[in-house]
């Protein structure tokens, strides 16, 4: 992994000193909340509807024990015992006090960690594949480049007051696992002739105008990579529309430009600033490189394993679904699934964070990782150490074997937590969760991503989703929408509305009679949700939606 | 035609704390909605609450926000006013635990 350089620490232990003093100042009215807003957003605290809320960025979801151990210090110490994973490889704490915040920034920064650029119009956390440098089909590990980018984004003098946010995701895979098509720029690290480099993507993104990103450069080298970012982001900035907040994202500009405009701009602007990089970042890169050097994989028998598939039918439940087929024999990628049934997804406690990080200090190369669905993995596990830490987890409730199925919801906070939400999306997450195990349809349903934002800001991903949930406010009670086919993979597409919404006490009945439907429609047991939703069209399920529920209500 | 203004209530963040609180009629900043001052008159309304934004020393983002009258005083019309004043739904954390 890679570790704070001289620079890092001072510029974080400077950031955090000069906040502690806004904060003091704040509090003795020598700034007043319109100067102090600003400030308090750079270095990611918000104010949300109860309470203030501290954003932890948590780079390309990659944390070694120690830092995790950290997160479940602040939790406790200055929170109500535990932390809020976020779709963007974040944590919140949903509770923090105004005062408390300077302690908790440097209690962060002695595990080099930081709040920064968490918020406000700047390039925020850069994120990643979480099964960077694991995964079996990887070209390469995207953390690097990841890094790279963080470096070179965080206070970047040009853009500290872009148009909007600005959100940068890298996969090393062709499957993608880092939702890039649905990003500002979307990086996939690809190989030809020999060569590593990068397939840009642009003008992606979710909220209230969904597009899906267009490939803006299919091969850009290592050596051109900073400056070419560096291009696009400049010509935003410029060219993005800043009279109008709802037009500022670079989705936009690149939907009124056209790709190929943008192209032409981004290439005019690259060769202007190309120059300028005389070729430190290269050698930045290859000592970041070398922090991010695989583990040395040990070579020892499964036997502990395979006793144990074969005979724990609890393990091997979990064994299925929550494993992932890691690139060195005799490993696994370990998904530890933070959507127990009936709880708040991507929530977890101090005490399951020590657990987590105890776990990946004895048996994970001291890695974690935090997925944009909410979920930590541990990358690298030898499968003969499976049967422990499945035991382990179980004490804890964190041994729910449910990955990729439907109660592996993402949901954003909605209006539990969020000023910005219209409707709630967390009880309707745990009531489905709820719901499916009572009627034990979980592993018969398979493969089904369910997406649930509580506002059109998209945070919970719910254009992508197999089956998307938007929260509205409709004349003063919450409504909910269905969307249906969204894909967020490497087939990236937008979920297509069924039709008007359901009241809050319709919405889980309405998802049941979607599966219902699935269950009777589709081809064999095989075929999931997403295909006989593609194979079928929307027909059927709008039947099973509407027409059933008139018939209901018509006796 | 104007709309005909609908009774309101001011409420706002604590600045130190963050939680929700309510200007009453006395001029405190109370964390009980019931003891807020319930206010009928639209230019009294407007006048409370531009004294309410002056005291950004105690408070943060104060704003009206629609009310009734209640049994033990006003009571919220708007579903994100009732969460505002009992706390989130997963957890018994915030108001409801504090009032508990």
């Amino acid at each position: 992994m890679y570790s704070y350089n001289e620079f890092d620490a001072a510029f974080v232990a400077e950031r955090n000193r000069q906040f502690r003093a806004q904060v003091e100042r704040r509090i003795d009215g020598s700034l007043t909340e319109d100067e102090f807003k600003p400030l308090r957003l750079m270095n990611g605290l918000y104010l949300q509807l109860h309470a203030y809320m501290l954003r932890v960025a948590i780079p390309y979801g990659t944390l070694n024990s120690r830092q995790m151990r950290q997160l479940a210090l602040l939790a406790e110490k200055w929170d109500k015992g535990y932390g809020h994973f976020t779709t963007r490889q974040n944590i919140q704490y949903n509770w923090p006090e105004l005062r408390d915040v300077p302690d908790m920034l440097d209690a962060l920064a002695e595990v080099e960690m930081h709040a920064i650029q968490t918020s406000g119009n700047t390039i925020r956390n850069v994120t990643a594949d979480h099964f960077a440098g694991a995964a079996a089909d990887e070209v390469t590990d995207p953390r690097p480049v990841a890094e790279l980018l963080r470096q070179w984004s965080t206070d970047h003098p040009e853009f500290q007051f872009l148009p909007r946010k600005f959100k940068i995701a890298v996969t090393g895979s062709e499957n993608d696992r880092a939702v890039i098509r649905a990003h500002d720029i979307g990086i996939q690290v690809v190989e030809r002739d020999g060569q590593i480099g990068y397939r840009i993507l642009v003008g992606g993104g979710l909220g209230r105008t969904p597009m899906i990103g267009k490939v803006l450069n299919d091969f850009v080298a290592q050596e051109d990579l900073l400056p070419y970012v560096e291009a696009v982001v400049s010509v935003w900035n410029l060219l993005g529309r800043r009279d109008n907040k709802y037009k500022a994202r670079i989705k936009i500009t690149v939907h009124e430009h056209g790709i190929d405009d943008i192209r032409a701009r981004v290439d005019a602007a690259y060769a202007r600033i190309r120059p300028s990089f005389g070729g430190l970042d290269l050698d930045l890169f290859e000592d970041i490189k070398s922090a991010f050097a695989a583990p040395a994989f040990s070579q020892k028998p499964t036997a502990l394993f395979d006793t144990a598939y074969q005979t724990d039918p609890i393990f091997r439940a979990w064994a299925d679904t929550n494993l992932a087929e890691h690139r060195a024999p005799g490993y696994a990628i370990v998904q530890i699934s933070l959507k127990a049934h009936g709880e708040t997804p991507g929530d977890a406690t101090a005490e399951q964070m020590r657990v987590m990080a105890d776990l990946a200090e004895r048996f994970g190369h001291d890695e974690l990782r935090i997925s944009h669905e909410q979920n930590v993995i541990l990358p690298h596990v030898h499968k003969s150490d499976l049967p422990e830490i499945h035991a382990t987890l179980k004490k804890h409730g964190l041994a729910t074997a449910n990955i990729g199925l439907i109660s592996d919801i993402i949901a954003c906070p909605g209006m539990d937590y969020c000023a910005l939400a219209t409707a709630r999306s967390i009880p309707v997450a745990q009531q489905i969760a709820t719901r499916f195990d009572e009627l034990k349809l979980e592993h018969e349903i398979g493969d089904l991503k369910i997406k649930i934002s509580g506002c059109i800001n998209a945070c919970g991903h719910h254009h992508v989703g197999h089956i998307g949930i938007l929260g509205l406010d409709r004349a003063g009670v919450e409504n909910y929408q269905i969307t249906l086919g969204g894909d967020g993979s490497e087939n990236a597409s937008l979920g297509e509305r069924t039709g008007p919404g359901f009241a809050y006490d319709e919405i889980i009945p309405a998802i049941e009679r979607l599966i219902a439907a699935y269950l009777q429609h589709r081809d064999n047991p095989e075929e999931t949700f997403l295909a006989a939703y593609r194979r079928l069209g929307m027909a059927p399920f709008k039947a099973a939606l509407y027409d059933e529920a008139q018939a209901y209500a018509a006796e | 035609m104007a709309r005909a203004f609908t009774p309101k209530i001011i409420t706002a963040n604590a600045l130190l704390e963050g939680d929700v609180v309510y200007l009453t009629a006395d001029d405190r900043w109370s964390r009980q909605i019931s003891e807020a001052e319930l206010l009928t008159d639209e230019a009294h309304a407007q006048l409370r609450l531009l004294g309410a934004e002056a005291q950004t020393g105690t408070v943060v983002g104060v704003y009206l926000a629609d009310a009734k009258p209640g049994d033990t005083g006003p009571e919220p019309t708007h579903f994100r006013e009732e969460f505002r004043r009992t706390g989130p739904s997963n957890y018994f954390h915030g108001k409801q635990a504090e009032q508990a």
